[in-house]
């Protein structure tokens, strides 16, 4: 004789759903916080409720000449850094993708330790390798560490994709008669463009909004995060901070929405 | 071109090698040339008196890191935390990892999915940054006890010696609490993973012999979440041992490994010594790697 | 004659495991040539030999007369329709088929027009613009077929191409198979795992074993006389008789192999035809096939034999358990070698 409550199992207790929705709602509450600050009248921005709203600290934000420099130094470095990722990625992702070679093992974990180990330690790693060369922090030392974990970001995307290309394909367009560089254009490109748009996109993301490597590997530099993160000690200019912060999380978002978008499990990509 | 084709299709070793090579020359220069140059400078030493990097090996800047009671003090302080986050971080976790994996219908699961992704890849510094103004004295948090009469409980909290401080957000408490949110995505994701596999015929099965729900759910959920726990675990764990951003904007004075590793390279210039603190980390990674290995994390990832 | 297709002392090792051992053929132009054998005897290994997705370990593949085994599968004159078929998913039906064509640079209009007259021939012209998502298993073939057969191959390699299909759609596309190949004259090279298929489509079949080939034949020789136990039990079930019993009803101890339809089953006791060979048993089993019904007839010596009677022999009418005798002509007894 069963128990009651082995009846339904995929009903869950009142009790279940509302501990569930309301981590959901933990996990979401201090963005929209930030949100709703930037709107706030009071310049201290601690109170809450905030007194009013207003759109005057996106005008005052605006018009600072540092924050566009900042943030025109990101777009820079995020651009560079998903270039060369997106040819370097590529790349390794095609050759490990279906071959069968000695020390595979240990390149894929190569390619798995800049995201695996902290940032902190890919940090201060650059660093001790750039003093040992007498190389000064700037612009190259900043894309060196962001262009570091962007290839393996991109790698990631590729390599997954390709692997669920069936060999098939490729010996069906060479058995037809195209040679590599036709099969690849025709047959594979079309395949794969997605998963390379997606992971360039993640890359770009991610390069935008790094903090921690790049505040050992920039000098005098000043990326929008490192902008952003000299200024959380600065009670006096927060509204200007929560308007930053608003544009960074939506410039970031749009990118990762649309990558993920992109390289959700579609019907027909095998047969 | 075709003879290029034709070229590279017989000589696959070659071929490989020529799409390997650019990587694999970037990744294995700069990446692991530098973390051999860090692992280098922590066998320097700095000098007392020049303040310079003595570049000759020795162990002397390791001797100073495990022999001044502060720096073990810091080590184990940053050690104490990534166990308390990750433990927490799992139980707090489970409940939605539970229903998302388990009872959620598949348009609920994929509006949770989209829940958690969402923050996940929120900036980092915003959700610091958010943290420390909701944990201000008279930030929202405040706002909230005190609405729900719930002070005198957050002050008592406050009061206590070590994780306690003026405020929040000057606490260990605080310092806690932003972790576990931070990392609350990465072991919400695996845990769902792990839960996901475990088969309804299990369950049926359990019931059938006599199981009430509650003995089933300990005796056949829990311990086949395990390896979703383990691969969460991992990213809870290394993430909090090293991060130096989160222990800086929210929390006490103590310090933390990561901070040392930033504070010495940079005012201090003690390059040695902030290179020695940072293998700590990878050393505890490491073992915590394969540790979480042996519990199947490798496998719910 | 030059062989359209020619293997040399062909092997292809993998470490320590021999796909194929020592493999050699010949297949003549407009033949229509099945390799035959259970999966993993390296049937499929030896059509990708041909095509080019592999090369031997030893020996050379021959196309033509031309020496082939250094020359990659974009420049050979053989295509391949796949088992998975194989369909690229983000081009339609013609484009698929004009592929071989656009790679070769025929210009947009003519490939097109190449591409509808192919798929005329496979019956399927009125698909063309549909992506290979929107068919069924069989038209999905038929597109694999024609997008092979535009480029006027040499040689045809199909890789189970029926596999997939139910029963009655394959029965139907191995007559029409076999009809396109007739119309075009190409030599087709079929790898299957059915024998039935094997011997109603081709013109000779070679079965493979463990990365060996065991007999090369046209089909009513394979079936009349299997060489081998192996081919003698694979290729139209026959009994293979061997050792205590042989001995018992032929004097000497070589295995044979004797059909099941070859076999009367009489009354115990009744006279045998002279010069026949028997032997007497115990009737176990009777399964009634409607036209036909299999007999097992549990022999004194031990083993079972399998006989099928037509219906209206006398074995229809035989109780089970009762006693039997098995009575067969000496030609039909087939000798084989010893495995």
């Amino acid at each position: 004789m069963r128990s009651r409550g082995a009846r339904d199992w995929n009903a869950a207790s009142f009790s279940q759903k509302l501990a569930a929705f309301a981590g959901l709602a933990f996990l979401h509450l201090p963005v929209w916080v930030i949100v709703l600050y930037a709107f706030t009248t009071e310049d201290r921005t601690y109170q809450f409720p905030p007194p009013g709203l207003t759109l005057h600290w996106f005008a005052v934000a605006f018009a600072r000449e540092d924050i566009w420099n900042a943030l025109r130094l990101s777009l820079y470095v995020a651009s560079v850094a998903t270039l060369m990722a997106l040819l370097l990625g590529t790349l390794a992702a095609f050759a490990l993708a279906h071959s069968r070679f000695r020390g595979r093992e240990a390149i894929t974990l190569l390619f798995v330790l800049p995201i695996a180990l902290p940032g902190i330690i890919t940090g201060i790693a650059l660093l001790s390798a750039f003093k040992f060369g007498g190389i000064q922090p700037g612009f190259w030392t900043i894309i060196t560490g962001h262009a570091t974990f962007c290839i393996v970001i991109v790698h990631n995307n590729v390599i997954a994709r390709l692997r669920r290309l069936p060999q098939s394909w490729v010996e069906a367009s060479m058995d037809l008669g195209a040679d590599g560089l036709q099969t690849f254009r025709y047959v594979i490109l079309p395949q794969i463009a997605t998963a390379l748009l997606a992971g360039g996109m993640l890359a770009f993301a991610l390069s935008f909004d790094e903090i921690i490597v790049t505040l050992f590997t920039a000098g005098h530099e000043q990326t929008l995060p490192i902008w952003f993160f000299n200024e959380l000690f600065r009670p006096r200019e927060r509204p200007i901070t929560n308007v930053v912060a608003v544009s960074v999380v939506l410039i970031t978002m749009v990118p990762i929405l649309l990558a993920y978008w992109l390289t959700r499990p579609r019907e027909f990509e095998s047969k | 071109m075709r003879a290029i084709a034709r070229f590279l299709y017989g000589r696959r070793g070659f071929y490989l090698a020529l799409l390997l090579l650019p990587p694999l020359l970037w990744l294995g220069i700069v990446y692991l040339g530098s973390l051999f140059a860090l692992l280098m400078q922590s066998f320097y030493a700095i000098d007392e008196f020049t303040a310079r990097i003595v570049p000759k090996l020795t162990l002397a800047t390791y001797r100073q890191l495990v022999s001044h009671p502060a720096n073990v003090d810091i080590i184990l302080r940053t050690l104490g935390m990534a166990v308390a986050v990750t433990l927490v971080a799992a139980v707090v976790a489970f409940p939605i990892a539970n229903y998302m994996a388990r009872h959620a219908s598949p348009r609920m699961k994929a509006f949770f999915y989209v829940g958690v992704m969402l923050p996940m890849w929120t900036s980092y510094l915003v959700k610091v940054y958010a943290w420390r103004l909701m944990l201000a004295k008279q930030g929202i948090l405040s706002w909230f006890v005190d609405q729900l009469g719930l002070a005198p409980v957050l002050n008592a909290a406050l009061a206590t010696p070590v994780i306690g401080g003026p405020s929040l957000a000057s606490s260990y408490l605080g310092m806690f609490i932003v972790f576990v949110y931070m990392w609350l995505p990465f072991m919400i994701l695996p845990l769902t993973a792990a839960l996901e596999r475990v088969p309804q015929s299990l369950l049926q099965a359990s019931a059938d012999l006599g199981a009430r729900p509650g003995q089933t759910f300990r005796n056949v959920v829990l311990p086949l979440a395990l390896p979703g726990f383990a691969a969460g675990s991992v990213f809870t764990f290394s993430l909090t041992l090293g991060d130096y951003i989160i222990p800086s904007v929210v929390g006490a004075p103590g310090y933390f490994i990561g901070m040392m590793v930033y504070q010495q390279q940079g005012t201090v210039g003690n390059l040695p010594l902030a290179a020695a603190f940072s293998v700590v980390p990878i050393i505890l990674i490491a073992i915590y790697l394969s540790l979480a290995k042996r519990l199947g994390a490798f496998h719910a990832l | 004659m030059t062989p359209a297709i020619e293997l040399a002392g062909v092997s292809r090792l993998f470490g320590a495991v021999r796909a194929l051992d020592d493999v050699s053929l010949a297949v003549a132009p407009g033949e229509f040539f099945a390799l035959l054998g259970p999966s993993g005897s390296g049937k499929t290994t030896c059509l990708r030999l041909i095509a080019g997705f592999d090369r031997p370990t030893h020996g050379n593949v021959m196309l033509d007369g031309e020496d082939v085994t250094d020359i990659p599968p974009f420049e050979r004159s053989v295509n391949t329709v796949f088992q998975d078929y194989a369909l690229f998913p983000h081009m339609n039906v013609a484009e698929n088929v004009a592929y071989g064509p656009k790679v070769r640079g025929m210009p947009g209009p003519e490939r097109r027009r190449l591409a509808l007259e192919v798929l005329e021939l496979v019956r399927l012209a009125a698909l063309a613009e549909r992506s290979p998502a929107q068919l069924s298993g069989g038209q999905k073939q038929r597109v694999a077929l024609a997008r092979a057969l535009i480029n006027r191959p040499k040689v045809l390699l199909l890789d189970e191409p029926l596999g997939a299909l139910d029963l009655r759609l394959r029965e139907e596309m191995q007559i029409e198979l076999k009809a396109i190949q007739q119309q075009v004259g190409i030599t087709f090279v079929y790898v299957t795992h059915d024998q039935g298929e094997a011997l109603s489509m081709a013109d000779r079949v070679a079965v493979f074993r463990e990365g060996r080939m065991e007999q090369l034949d046209a089909p009513r020789d394979l079936y009349q006389r299997p060489r081998t136990p192996f081919v003698a039990r694979f290729v139209g079930s026959a009994n293979v008789v061997e050792g205590e019993l042989a001995r018992r009803i032929t004097g000497v101890a070589r295995t044979f192999a004797i059909r099941a339809e070859a076999i009367e089953v009489l009354p115990a006791g009744a006279p045998a035809p002279d010069g026949a060979l028997s032997c007497e048993g115990v009737l176990e089993e009777f399964h009634y096939h409607g036209a036909t019904s299999r007999c097992h007839v549990r022999t004194d010596a031990g083993p079972v034999i399998a006989a099928v009677r037509p219906e209206g022999s006398p074995a229809a009418v035989t109780a089970r358990g009762s006693r039997v005798r098995l009575v067969w002509s000496r030609e039909d007894l087939v000798p084989l070698a010893d495995t």
